[in-house]
């Protein structure tokens, strides 16, 4: 049975299916859904008896409802939070200290326009802190980014199991269209999954030594070892945890490469100048880090890039990387609430023929 | 002979870092007792503070989690709704708890959360080389602060457990002094006080502890006891708030 959601809910419906047992958050459009979505589905936010029911606590700021990830995290749970831009930066010291103590959880950016307060538009201008950790260290998080919402819905539980498995935290980056977006979607089998046991986890020390949930090193020698610790751990992520969507990739002369809602926007330039012969296909990463180099490797020698973005040019970097000078990349983007057309990319793809 | 002094299971066999004639030892120990008088080193989880105590978890034998500068209580606040059979404390100093975590403290105090805070009051900030704290008193010379604290130029020295105890969500407040074995004795009353709330569900309570930082006050240990009595005191007095 299909159902009708918005792309924030529907992410918040795959952290209820995905065994989701924390929630905190504080409000900030244009993800307000979410957060009300949770606070309807996850409880009452009162203090608990022990047994199988969820918290959501609303948070008196982004730093303290990142913070109360990272305790609900430290304990055992499996904890999320959601924002958008400004809060997604306040957010940010949180998230470098969940990925120095290795602590899994899932954190929703649906991002609208910046600089600083910015507006409310969608926006793909975070592409760059997303991808690059954010805050301060040597740290990744595991990037995902749906382009409808089906693929929240099922994304969102994806990054729930791979936040426990590799004990990472993984960011869902969608923009304000993804979020206010409404699509039928199919809810998976609703069999509510649980966090896999998590020996590390504070549970009170009863029968073992006791567990230390930290990210401070002081000891010579300490911290380059967790950091090496930490480097092997994204190198098994690039190894196995690559993720993108080809269109018409066999034949094609110029490929697009968008991410998210410039994708979908894309895919309709794509599709109406595939109908007018043209041999246009599409490149879509779904996870954004770790990026998905190796599609790029094409021996054809007559190929170009467009990559369009909903920023000025920060997936393009990576783009660059991938392609190595093979072949030209090109870019369009617009930024501040600009989303490019189908008609503009349509008429700079033309050119490029 | 019969032992009647020993080290409490709570604590590890770890000697502690801290200066001489500094208080966090006394207290740590102070929660060490207090956990083990009530039995539950194996159902209690830690939130330790940035600043001096930091490693604390280093010396205390029981779960314990670190937490960005400020944020302890929000920690505690999540371990707590997600264990609400254990005992759960946070351990703060004046610049933790009082000036970047304010907003976490007033806010997690004002839900009621079921918690126990130890709030160690030094008047300066420790870790960091002894810089104008928002307890530091007033004439007190920091780094910070060269020439004393100056009302116009820094305010007074905040009374962060005054402002607590006004609001209807914190059922315990005291401030207790280490500057003498009598004090000291109190201090553990307290502490264990905090603790027997949250076991008995009564919800938020705190205890600042005034506590000696000769390095940083410029003084030998026994004067600097002998300044909590005879200044600090006077600026934070000692006794049941709430």
């Amino acid at each position: 049975m299909k159902i009708l959601l918005s792309g924030n809910e529907a992410i918040a419906q795959g952290a209820l299916a995905a065994g989701c047992d924390f929630y905190a958050g504080y409000p900030i459009t244009p993800q307000n859904e979410l957060i009300a979505y949770m606070a309807k589905h996850m409880g009452a936010g009162t203090k608990r008896s022990p047994g199988p029911s969820r918290i959501f606590v609303q948070a008196e700021s982004e730093l303290a409802a990142i913070s109360m990830v990272y305790g609900a995290a430290a304990a055992g749970a499996r904890a999320m939070t959601s924002s958008s831009s400004p809060g997604i930066s306040l957010m940010q010291e949180g998230i470098s200290y969940l990925a120095g103590a290795r602590l899994p959880a899932v954190i929703v950016n649906i991002m609208r326009g910046g600089p600083g307060l910015g507006n409310i538009a969608p926006s793909q201008a975070d592409y760059f802190q997303a991808t690059r950790g954010g805050g301060h260290g040597d740290y990744h998080l595991i990037v995902l980014a749906p382009a409808s919402v089906q693929e929240a819905y099922d994304l969102t539980q994806t990054a729930f199991d791979l936040a426990d498995k590799y004990r990472i935290p993984v960011m869902i980056l969608g923009d304000g269209i993804l979020g206010q977006m409404m699509e039928p979607m199919q809810l998976s089998v609703q069999k509510i999954k649980t966090a896999p046991v998590k020996k590390w986890a504070l549970t009170g020390c009863r029968g073992r030594k006791p567990n230390i949930i930290k990210s401070f090193f002081m000891r010579e020698g300490g911290l380059e070892q967790a950091n090496l610790k930490l480097q092997q751990s994204y190198e098994s992520i690039k190894q196995a945890q690559i993720r993108f969507e080809g269109l018409f990739l066999s034949d094609a002369e110029i490929v697009v490469v968008a991410y998210g809602t410039m994708a979908r926007i894309a895919k309709g330039a794509i599709n109406r100048l595939r109908g007018a012969g043209k041999k246009i296909g599409l490149l879509r990463p779904i996870g954004l880090w770790p990026f998905p180099q190796k599609p790029f490797q094409s021996k054809a020698r007559r190929l170009k890039y467009l990559v369009v973005e909903m920023s000025y040019g920060q997936m393009l970097e990576d783009v660059r990387l991938a392609v190595e000078g093979r072949h030209p990349v090109e870019f369009l983007g617009r930024s501040g609430g600009g989303v490019p057309s189908e008609e503009e990319i349509i008429g700079r793809l033309q050119r490029m023929l | 002979m019969e032992k009647i002094f020993k080290r409490c299971q709570s604590l590890s066999d770890l000697p502690m870092h801290y200066c001489p004639g500094c208080g966090h030892g006394i207290a740590h120990r102070l929660v060490a007792e207090a956990v083990d008088e009530l039995g539950v080193r194996e159902e209690t989880i830690g939130v330790a503070p940035v600043g001096c105590a930091v490693v604390a978890y280093d010396y205390w034998n029981f779960d314990c989690s670190e937490a960005a500068h400020g944020r302890a209580l929000a920690v505690a606040t999540a371990i707590k709704r997600v264990h609400p059979q254990k005992l759960v404390f946070t351990y703060q100093g004046d610049g933790d708890l009082a000036a970047i975590g304010t907003n976490e403290t007033i806010h997690a105090a004002n839900r009621g959360e079921n918690l126990s805070v130890i709030f160690i009051n030094n008047a300066v900030y420790g870790m960091t080389g002894g810089q104008l704290a928002p307890t530091t008193l007033l004439g007190q010379k920091t780094s910070t602060s060269v020439d004393g604290r100056q009302k116009q130029l820094h305010g007074y020295p905040l009374k962060i457990s005054e402002i607590l105890a006004a609001l209807p969500g914190v059922y315990y407040v005291e401030r207790v002094s280490l500057e003498s074995p009598a004090g000291v004795l109190k201090a553990k009353r307290a502490v264990k006080q905090a603790f027997q709330n949250q076991l008995n569900n009564l919800g938020f309570s705190l205890v600042e502890v005034l506590s000696p930082c000769p390095t940083y006050w410029g003084l030998s240990p026994q004067a600097a006891l002998q300044w909590i009595k005879d200044v600090m005191q006077k600026e934070f007095p000692v006794g049941r708030i709430k």
